[in-house]
């Protein structure tokens, strides 16, 4: 009954969004080593001075 | 038999919307008696517009404004130093005129300086004159611009939600790749970017949608359908938020960045007492059949999936209300429902109804999932599109009951929540350490190497839909099936020719002084890739130009509408 969208379809590879599964760990209670290790990864990004980054990220008013 | 025209004697009786959305309206749909649409399904003109948060930590004198015209400039030198082009208007010190050639850009470097735009003209070293561009339209058939005191990315339109999502994250490379840009400049203060919509001091900045809806339907009910919609939706498509109230004073984690600072629930303004439901009125398309929709509620989504599904379940309601089906709900509070379903990541909150039930936020999307999935099958929207985000929309709520958690691969607020909960258990800290508003803040940094969103993805913790590459390829091109092929392409290949690029319309000249050709692209399904077929393979073949003139007039003469 319903037609194919040719038209409305462009670049992109599939037809279907074929989203890219996370590895086992979606939920924190399976993942806890996975989560541990993440935490560690942010603890080495994270701005150092977190307070006064923080404080200082003042934004005007927008829409 | 023909879809029915209209409502008897409204404006659309005599050019319904669904007369110009052929290739997204099926010509055998049948439509209840009276009632018009301009979409089928999740199908449907649609984009996206970020306001970007702009941070320089070591240039804390900087104005706003300079900083974002220093982003966009550093955007357009990126682009033409790469042998592209870009369409520009210059902030001509009092006049407004429109920029005739936007190639050969230079970086200006006394942007960087802490001083606020004069109206004497800015000079480098040696004295000339520095062009100030305030105002891009891309190859990709976007416009980045400098938005009062943010730089803002408009995405060009897209007839669908995964594409709607693809071009607002191609905003999102080239936000970075500007900022990137300043970076390597010697000596200038770095300037950050945050896909974020506060900054916890009492401002707020947005993340818009807009789809196109058709003129015929009543914008009061419109207006009414949405508005429990635009409450609860932040269950799915929240972004997370530390700190409840406007400053973020009161300690603890909220589902919505924006919720707090909305007022009103219907109404004008953008700025101040914020609307759920926004009023404006500016179609930039034939306003005898369309209306655009401007949706300032939402929160600036990192995740693929999040902004698929924001996009995707706003389109299946935009159909249901167009064509008479969708659920008819009435909360008591709609700003009170918005503001309490957010400061309740337990999902448990319920909110009152004028017909004396309370629900939570998953229960009223699950009522707008139910009657979606009966709106699909009754009309037969049954195309993968359509039939991919109902399914998407349907698991997620049933793991918002089941296992929220699980979602933390696929939903911003809940990756969020997971990763400071998870941060706040090992250092033992709550929810007002400063640390935890920098996790909150850094989750929106838009670097590869410092954004936790960009983390997750790295480490295979966040969902993507798309490959990167497809993100890439939608930074220097635009969708093929609306008018911004017209507009991205002519700025790409003919842009040494381009006067002025607006939503609807191109002005061009041959070249100096010569006369202007203004082509209009009233209908946004008008000027595709299809209707322009050949015109921008060669931009340097003789004739080519009269190629562009006569493909833009023809498609203007008869947008197949």
């Amino acid at each position: 009954m319903s037609q194919q969208y040719s038209g409305s379809r462009s670049e992109r590879e599939e037809d279907v969004p074929a989203p890219e599964p996370a590895p086992a760990g979606g939920s924190a209670q399976a993942g806890t080593t996975d989560l541990d290790s993440l935490l560690d990864e942010i603890d080495s990004v994270l701005e150092t001075n977190a307070e006064e980054f923080v404080k200082g990220f003042v934004q005007k008013g927008g829409q | 038999m023909p879809p029915a025209p209209g409502r008897p004697g409204g404006p659309s009786g005599v050019a319904p919307a669904w007369r110009g959305q052929r290739g997204l309206v099926p010509d055998d749909a049948v439509l209840p008696a009276g009632r018009d649409t301009a979409g089928w399904g999740v199908h449907r003109v649609m984009g996206m517009e970020t306001e970007f948060g702009v941070h320089a930590p070591d240039n804390p004198g900087a104005g706003h404004t300079v900083l974002s015209t220093e982003v966009v400039n550093a955007y357009a030198d990126v682009v033409t130093a790469e042998g592209g082009a870009v369409a520009g208007t210059e902030w001509d010190y009092g006049e407004e005129s429109p920029l005739v050639d936007a190639r050969g850009w230079q970086l200006p470097r006394s942007a960087a300086h802490p001083t606020q735009l004069t109206d004497r003209p800015l000079t480098d070293d040696d004295g000339n004159p520095v062009h100030l561009v305030m105002n891009l339209v891309l190859p990709n058939g976007a416009r980045f611009y400098v938005d009062h005191a943010h730089p803002e990315y408009s995405a060009p339109e897209t007839t669908n939600p995964l594409d709607a999502m693809v071009w607002d994250q191609a905003g999102d490379r080239v936000a970075l790749a500007a900022s990137r840009r300043i970076a390597q400049a010697p000596g200038e203060p770095q300037v950050l970017l945050y896909k974020n919509n506060t900054d916890n001091k009492s401002v707020s900045y947005g993340a818009h949608e807009n789809y196109l809806v058709t003129r015929a339907l009543d914008f009061d009910e419109l207006a009414a359908r949405l508005l429990p919609f635009f409450a609860a939706r932040q269950v799915v498509c929240g972004a997370g938020r530390v700190g409840i109230g406007t400053t973020g004073r009161t300690p603890g984690f909220q589902i919505s960045q924006r919720a707090d600072f909305f007022e009103e629930q219907v109404g004008l303004e953008t700025t101040i007492r914020r609307p759920i439901v926004n009023t404006r009125d500016e179609p930039h398309a034939d306003q005898e059949r369309y209306r655009r929709l401007h949706v300032i509620i939402g929160d600036a989504n990192l995740s693929q999936y999040a902004t698929w599904l924001r996009c995707g379940m706003t389109a299946l309601v935009l159909s249901m209300i167009e064509l008479g089906t969708c659920p008819v709900l009435e909360l008591r509070d709609p700003v009170e429902a918005l503001q309490s379903i957010s400061h309740d990541p337990t999902l448990g909150t319920t909110v009152g109804l004028v017909d004396g039930r309370r629900l939570t936020g998953v229960d009223l999307m699950d009522l707008y999932r139910d009657a979606a999935a009966a709106h699909v099958e009754r009309f037969g929207m049954t195309d993968p599109a359509t039939l991919d985000v109902l399914q998407a929309w349907g698991e997620t709520l049933e793991l918002l009951r089941s296992d929220p958690a699980a979602l933390a691969d696929r939903l911003d607020w809940v990756a969020k929540y997971q990763l400071l909960s998870g941060y706040r258990q090992r250092h033992g800290v709550g929810w007002d350490d400063p640390r935890i508003g920098m996790l909150d803040l850094q989750y929106a940094d838009l670097r590869p190497d410092k954004g936790l969103h960009a983390a997750l993805v790295r480490r295979g913790s966040m969902r993507t839909l798309v490959p990167e590459e497809t993100v890439q390829r939608a930074v220097h091109t635009p969708p093929a099936d609306t008018r911004a092929w017209a507009r991205g392409r002519t700025v790409g290949v003919f842009g040494q020719h381009v006067v002025g690029a607006s939503w609807d319309t191109l002005l061009l000249r041959r070249d100096g002084e010569g006369r202007l050709y203004r082509f209009h692209q009233r209908e946004p399904l008008s000027a595709t890739a299809q209707q322009m077929a050949g015109v921008y393979d060669d931009g340097a073949a003789p004739g080519s130009f009269d190629r562009l003139l006569a493909a833009l007039s023809g498609a203007q003469a008869d947008p197949r509408a």
